[in-house]
C-alpha cells in the first residue's frame, strides 16, 4: 500500500471559522482522514512544535495555513511548516489577503495595545500593566512573542502555492482542492482555487441588475427589508460582488445579506477596494460638491467597506506613519 | 526618517498629472506654447478623459513615489463625453476620504477643471501645489513599505531596543 499523503493544519491570526469549515466537511472528512495523516493541527490534535521540527524537509505532501501573520510566533511557525512542506496552501481570506485582522493596518501598533489594555471599556488596568517581550522574576525569564506594526498576509512572508479564498472557504471548495490534490491534477503554482470571474456572474438575482444604478443614496443592511428578488445594488445596498471573484455560491446575498468581498478581486484587478469605490463613486445621480458628499455619507467607513478582507494586500497596504 | 543629508534637502515634490485630452492637456499644450513659465515637477500623463483615471492609477502613482496626483479635466458640462467629469468629481471626494483614512494628507491628491484656452491656469495650479506639498514634506511611501518589511527580518532583541526609543516617544 503506498504511503498516505501527511497533512498539516495550522492557524495564525483567525477568529477558527477556517478550522471550523474543515470540520463542516461533515462525514466527509472521515474520507479524508481515512486518505491522509494529519501530522500537525493544534486546534484538534495534541501534536507539538518539535514534532514539526523533526520531520525532513518536505516531508508534508501539504499544509493548510488559516490567518493572517502579525507575531513573531507566526513568522517563526509559518517558516518552519514552509520548510517541513512540499505544498502550502493560504486557506481563507486572512491569509491569502489579510482579512479582517487586516483593518488593524489602519492603526498604529501603540493605539491598539493602548486601547486594549487600558482605553477599552470594563477594562481596569490601573498599574498600566502592558504584555512584556521578555520578563524576568526569581531569576526566570520568559519571553512573548512580539508584535509586528504590520499585519501580512501569508504570501507576504512565505512562498504560497495555493489560495483558497473565502471567510472561511466553502465545504465544496475545500473537497475540491483536496481531491485536486490527492489526484495530483492542481492548477499551476500561485492559483487561487475559484472560479476566475465577478460574483454576479453566479448571483441569482443577475438579471435585476440595472445597467445605470444611479444611486441617490446608498443603505446599510439594518436600515432596510431589502427585496429578496431584486439586485442589492439596485436597492442602494453596497454589495461588493461586483468586484469580488465569484465561487461561493452568492451565500450572503441567497440570505439577503451584500457581498463584503471575502473571496477578493479576480486576477484582473489589482486593488480590489479602489475598484469597487471608482464603480460605486461613478454610479452615482448626484453632480454637485454638496449633493455628492451628502450621498456618500452613506458610506461612513470607506477603507473598513472597500477593503474588508484585504487592507494589507492593497495598494496602500497600511496606515500611513512615520514612526514603525 | 529625518535624516538631514544632502539628498533630503534638496528634495523637490513629484507631481504626477493626468490630464484629459480635450481640454487639461490641450491647455497644458497651450501654456507651453504661450512660453508660459512653471515649476518643472510635473510628470504629465495624457488620458482619453478625466472619467478613465482609474482609483488604482493615483494609489499605484503614491505607492511608486509620487508627493501628489493632480487631476486636470474638462468643465462640469463640457465633457467630451458628456460625463466623464462627474464621475471622477465623485470618486474624488471618495477618494479623498479614503487617502485621509489611511493617514495620507488629502490636499496631495487635487482635481482641477481647466478648459483648453486656460494655459494660464495650469501654470498657477501646477505651482500653487508645488509650494503647498513643499509645506507638507515628501509622502515617502515607499520607503515606509520598505521599513515594514524590514522589520520581518529583525531579531527580539533588536526589536526591544527599537520598541524602548519609539514607544516611548510615541505613548
Amino acid at each position: 500500500m503506498p504511503e498516505k499523503p501527511k497533512i498539516a493544519l495550522y492557524w495564525c491570526a483567525s477568529c477558527g471559522g477556517c478550522e471550523e469549515s474543515v470540520v463542516d466537511l461533515a462525514e466527509g472528512i472521515l474520507d479524508v482522514v481515512a486518505a491522509v495523516d494529519i501530522l500537525f493541527w493544534p486546534v484538534a490534535l495534541d501534536f507539538k512544535k518539535s514534532d514539526v521540527e523533526d520531520l525532513a524537509d518536505g516531508e508534508l505532501t501539504v499544509t493548510l495555513i488559516n490567518g493572517a501573520v502579525r507575531t513573531s510566533e507566526q513568522v517563526e511557525m509559518v517558516r518552519l511548516l514552509r520548510k517541513k512542506s512540499a505544498v502550502v496552501i493560504a486557506y481563507g481570506s486572512c491569509a491569502h489577503m489579510g482579512g479582517i485582522p487586516g483593518l488593524a493596518n489602519q492603526f498604529h501598533r501603540t493605539h491598539i495595545l493602548r486601547y486594549v489594555y487600558q482605553e477599552a471599556p470594563t477594562v481596569v488596568n490601573e498599574n498600566q500593566v502592558y504584555p512584556e517581550i521578555r520578563h524576568s522574576w526569581n531569576g526566570y525569564s520568559v519571553t512573548l512573542p512580539e508584535f509586528h506594526a504590520t499585519v501580512r498576509s501569508l504570501d507576504q512572508v512565505i512562498d504560497v502555492d495555493y489560495y483558497l479564498p473565502g471567510c472561511p472557504p466553502t465545504p465544496a471548495l475545500l473537497a475540491a482542492a483536496v481531491n485536486a490534490l490527492l489526484t495530483g491534477t492542481l492548477p499551476p503554482k500561485g492559483s487561487v482555487l475559484a472560479p476566475d470571474v465577478a460574483l454576479c456572474d453566479e448571483c441569482a438575482r443577475k438579471d435585476s441588475k440595472p445597467e445605470n444604478l444611479s444611486f441617490e443614496q446608498y443603505k446599510r443592511p439594518h436600515a432596510i427589508a431589502a427585496d429578496p428578488e431584486v439586485c442589492l445594488l439596485a436597492q442602494g445596498l453596497l454589495c461588493m460582488g461586483p468586484a469580488t471573484r465569484s465561487g461561493c455560491g452568492a451565500l450572503c446575498v441567497e440570505g439577503n445579506m451584500p457581498c463584503t468581498g471575502c473571496f477578493g478581486p479576480t486576477s484582473r484587478v489589482q486593488d480590489q477596494g479602489a475598484k469597487m469605490l471608482s464603480s460605486l463613486a461613478a454610479n452615482m445621480s448626484a453632480q454637485t460638491d454638496e449633493d455628492i458628499i451628502e450621498t456618500l455619507g452613506g458610506i461612513p467607513d470607506p477603507v473598513g467597506t472597500f477593503y474588508r478582507y484585504g487592507l494589507p494586500v492593497s495598494t496602500l497596504r497600511r496606515y500611513r506613519d512615520t514612526e514603525s | 526618517m529625518q535624516q538631514s543629508t544632502p539628498a533630503a534637502q534638496e528634495w523637490r515634490p513629484r507631481i504626477i498629472a493626468f490630464f484629459c485630452n480635450w481640454c487639461t492637456y490641450t491647455a497644458a499644450d497651450l501654456a507651453g506654447v504661450s512660453r508660459l513659465k512653471y515649476a518643472p515637477n510635473t510628470r504629465i500623463v495624457r488620458v482619453m478623459c478625466s472619467g478613465r483615471i482609474d482609483p488604482q492609477f493615483i494609489l499605484d502613482a503614491f505607492v511608486h513615489g509620487a508627493d501628489g496626483v493632480l487631476i486636470g479635466g474638462c468643465h462640469p458640462g463640457d465633457c467630451h463625453y458628456t460625463e466623464g467629469n462627474y464621475k471622477t468629481l465623485r470618486r474624488h471626494h471618495l477618494l479623498r476620504r479614503m487617502l485621509m483614512d489611511m493617514g495620507i494628507d488629502e490636499r496631495r491628491l487635487r482635481l482641477e477643471w481647466i478648459s483648453a484656452s486656460e494655459g494660464d491656469k495650469v501654470r498657477d495650479v501646477i505651482n500653487g501645489m508645488v509650494t503647498e506639498l513643499q509645506t507638507m514634506g515628501p509622502l515617502a511611501l515607499n520607503d515606509n513599505m520598505t521599513r515594514f518589511d524590514a522589520e520581518l527580518e529583525s531579531d527580539l532583541d533588536t526589536y526591544l531596543v527599537t520598541l524602548s526609543t519609539k514607544e516611548v516617544e510615541h505613548a
